[in-house]
């Protein structure tokens, strides 16, 4: 495992996101402009909405018989002479890795983008181990200079505007003239990494889609690191969680397309590259071995659950996290997790325990614009008010990791004495009459009002409740 | 071997949930979406000049004169490129004499790698044809022309034949039935390497190639 300095802080490192101005304004600046060039690209409802439905249908049907595809996969993977592994743990993956790579003698490794590889902590992993790990992926190469994780799962260094990278290059890179223009920025980047593809002994990737019919890996990109990283290098090591299967080529198409706009609204990015196998015979170049990691991690844990299954039809798109007010807000970083944002929020309990991290379950105001925006149809906000459900239960067997951890003794029987009221009229018209009469009287400045009225003004109950004024108007009750 | 890893995680997602969900995905949507016939060639244009792609056209066979052209014109002095293909034969022949040299691509990468990476100012390459509704080159890469043909060098020089642009990605998919035949590797390029990891501001030229210029043979008038 890394080094884990404390356990993760919801509330104290979202505290502090929201004390940063130039982050909140880097944020709100990028989420605005995704948001308007994603709608743009689905201007046409009936479109939109049907390419949905193929799209959460494709994925629920996968997910439905999810190991059958999963064999197939695995057999048409190798009958194309790519060598396939299987991983219960990020630990089992890691050593799956370097295993790979000290068969080689690899010392020197190029990265393309990949979550699964952030969630496995690869490479501070191979760092330990030796080996020199290099993110190649422009906005994953900064972040790895300023030793940081990614704070948006397409767009890793979002947080940090020109003037912040223009600091850091000057720093991190030997030669690297001082300037904030993004061309002479990315040609500086460009001139290191040309000679790390050059130099490397392997490449790792993860995957977007892994197609059973055809045993076919789908990577897509805009830079051609991950065809750099993949094609340069004599061994290629793919990673993927179980999830990412796809039954038939033909539902490739659909899938990407939703990914490219949903996530940066392009119609179709630079590079999408299948790969069918290392090299052939005849072939001049392409890696000579081909490795895919199927990494499971919790996921079959998310499986067992009907509803929770959802979250594993993710594409990884970012969307949901480009519309959540909160996750504008407060950016990446703050969640202290691999994946920020909704899906986070599903995904990090779901993996990590819903106890250990209930306060992610409550950085929602359930608006619902995830759920809306998401191109699989993965109903968000319901799956975290389930989760919340799970978190404060009283017991009983669930597939839910730290169910009932997180149940607050005065919380719940807050919850008692609510049902219990509004359960018994006499009892009802009591606390209302208390309630309007006495409620003024109430300080606001103890827990647990204090909660919220650090930060808003107290409510005042008004001095005759509802069902007194409609009495007087004589409405009768329902 | 055995793989415990493999049995333990297979066997949690048989015991999972699989409620099967009513109704076949309907690709309807996907169909649509075709674009006819006579407008694939611009809307295909359209789509990739809108992300830097260039393109320069020609008629029927002349196409290698274009070529030949643009590189004088560019300062373009070696061209790698894959001998043993019918287009490769045609660039042979009127960039001989030239002051366009050819590096043929006909070692290993293992040889090539120098040569590739610092020695030549473009690669060409055919391509299988191309994609309208959102723009994008198709490419199989073979023992003739490799992979890393249009990736490496700064420029790519892609040969399109105009009468195979698919209407859409889903469609070229079916109509070839890829599905039977994917080959070692496949791919899609819509125009140069480009980056928007900076502020949201897009750069061109990262990693793989700067320019992508198309030679679009279109049939004789």
């Amino acid at each position: 495992m890394s080094a884990e300095p404390r356990p993760a802080d919801f509330r104290r490192a979202s505290t502090a996101a929201l004390a940063d101005g130039p982050l909140r304004a880097n944020f709100r600046r990028a989420m605005d402009g995704l948001m308007a060039k994603r709608a743009a690209r689905f201007a046409d409802p009936v479109e939109w909405r049907d390419l949905r439905a193929l799209g959460a249908a494709i994925r629920a049907r996968t997910l439905a018989r999810l190991p059958e595809h999963l064999v197939r996969l695995e057999a048409r993977c190798r009958e194309n002479g790519i060598s396939v592994r299987w991983a219960e743990t990020t630990e089992e993956a890691n050593a799956i890795v370097l295993e790979i790579l000290r068969r080689h003698g690899a010392t020197r490794v190029v990265k393309g983008k990949s979550m699964v590889s952030e969630e496995m902590h690869l490479n501070d992993f191979l760092e330990r181990h030796g080996i020199e790990s290099l993110e190649s992926d422009l906005g994953e190469y900064i972040i790895q200079l300023d030793g940081e994780t990614p704070s948006h799962i397409i767009m890793p260094a979002i947080h940090k505007n020109r003037g912040q990278i223009a600091k850091l290059f000057g720093r991190k890179i030997r030669d690297a003239v001082y300037t904030e223009d993004v061309d002479a920025l990315t040609a500086i980047a460009r001139r290191v990494l040309r000679r790390k593809f050059f130099e490397a002994d392997a490449g790792i990737s993860g995957v977007n889609f892994a197609v059973a019919e055809t045993g076919t890996l789908c990577l897509v990109e805009n830079e051609g690191n991950g065809r750099m990283s993949t094609h340069v290098p004599p061994v290629h090591i793919a990673l993927m969680g179980v999830e990412k299967v796809v039954p038939r080529l033909e539902d490739v198409p659909p899938l990407y397309s939703l990914l490219t706009r949903s996530a940066t609204a392009q119609p179709i990015t630079t590079y999408f590259n299948m790969i069918g196998g290392p090299r052939g015979p005849g072939e001049k170049d392409g890696p000579r071995e081909v490795h895919l990691v199927i990494l499971d991690n919790g996921r079959s844990r998310m499986h067992a659950d009907r509803a929770l299954q959802a979250t594993l039809r993710c594409i990884r798109c970012g969307a949901c996290m480009n519309h959540c007010p909160v996750y504008t807000r407060i950016g990446g970083h703050a969640y202290e997790a691999v994946y920020p944002g909704p899906i986070g929020q599903l995904v990090t309990p779901q993996t990590e325990g819903v106890d250990r991290r209930a306060d992610l379950l409550e950085a929602s105001s359930l608006c619902g614009a995830c759920g809306e925006v998401c191109p699989v149809g993965i109903p968000i906000p319901e799956l975290i008010v389930r989760l919340r459900t799970e978190a404060a239960a009283p017991g009983g067997a669930s597939a839910v990791l730290g169910r009932g951890g997180a149940r607050h003794r005065v919380e719940s029987l807050a919850w008692r004495v609510w049902s219990t009221v509004l359960s018994r009229p006499r009892l009802y018209r009591a606390a209302a009459l208390a309630a309007t009469r006495l409620g003024r009287l109430v300080p606001a400045g103890f827990p647990p009002l204090s909660a919220w009225t650090r930060f808003r003004s107290a409510p005042r109950p008004a001095r005759r409740s509802l069902h007194e004024l409609a009495d007087d108007e004589r409405i009768p009750d329902a | 071997m055995p793989d415990g890893a493999r049995e333990r995680i297979l066997a949690r997602l048989e015991s999972g949930a699989s409620t099967e969900p009513a109704g076949e995905p309907d690709f309807a949507v996907m169909a649509r979406r075709a674009v006819r016939p006579e407008e694939r060639y611009a809307s295909l244009r359209r789509a990739m000049e809108a992300v830097h792609a260039e393109f320069l056209e020609a008629n029927g066979d002349d196409w290698p004169g274009r070529v030949r052209a643009f590189a004088e014109a560019e300062g373009i002095r070696s061209i790698a490129y894959g001998p043993g293909t019918d287009a490769a034969g045609r660039l042979e022949s009127v960039l001989r004499g030239s002051a366009v040299r050819l590096v043929p691509y006909d070692r290993p990468i293992e040889e090539m790698k120098r040569t590739l990476f610092d020695d030549v100012d473009a690669g060409f390459t055919t391509t299988r044809g191309g994609i309208a509704d959102t723009g994008g080159l198709i490419l199989w890469p073979t023992p003739e022309e490799p992979r890393l043909l249009s990736l490496v060098p700064p420029v790519h020089l892609a040969l399109l034949d105009v009468a195979r642009i698919h209407g859409s990605l889903w469609q070229a998919m079916r109509d070839e039935g890829w599905a039977g035949r994917m080959p070692p590797n496949a791919l899609l390029v819509s125009g140069p390497s480009k980056t928007a990891d900076i502020e949201q501001t897009l750069a061109y030229g990262v990693h793989g190639p700067k320019r992508l210029v198309v030679i679009a043979v279109v049939p004789r008038a």
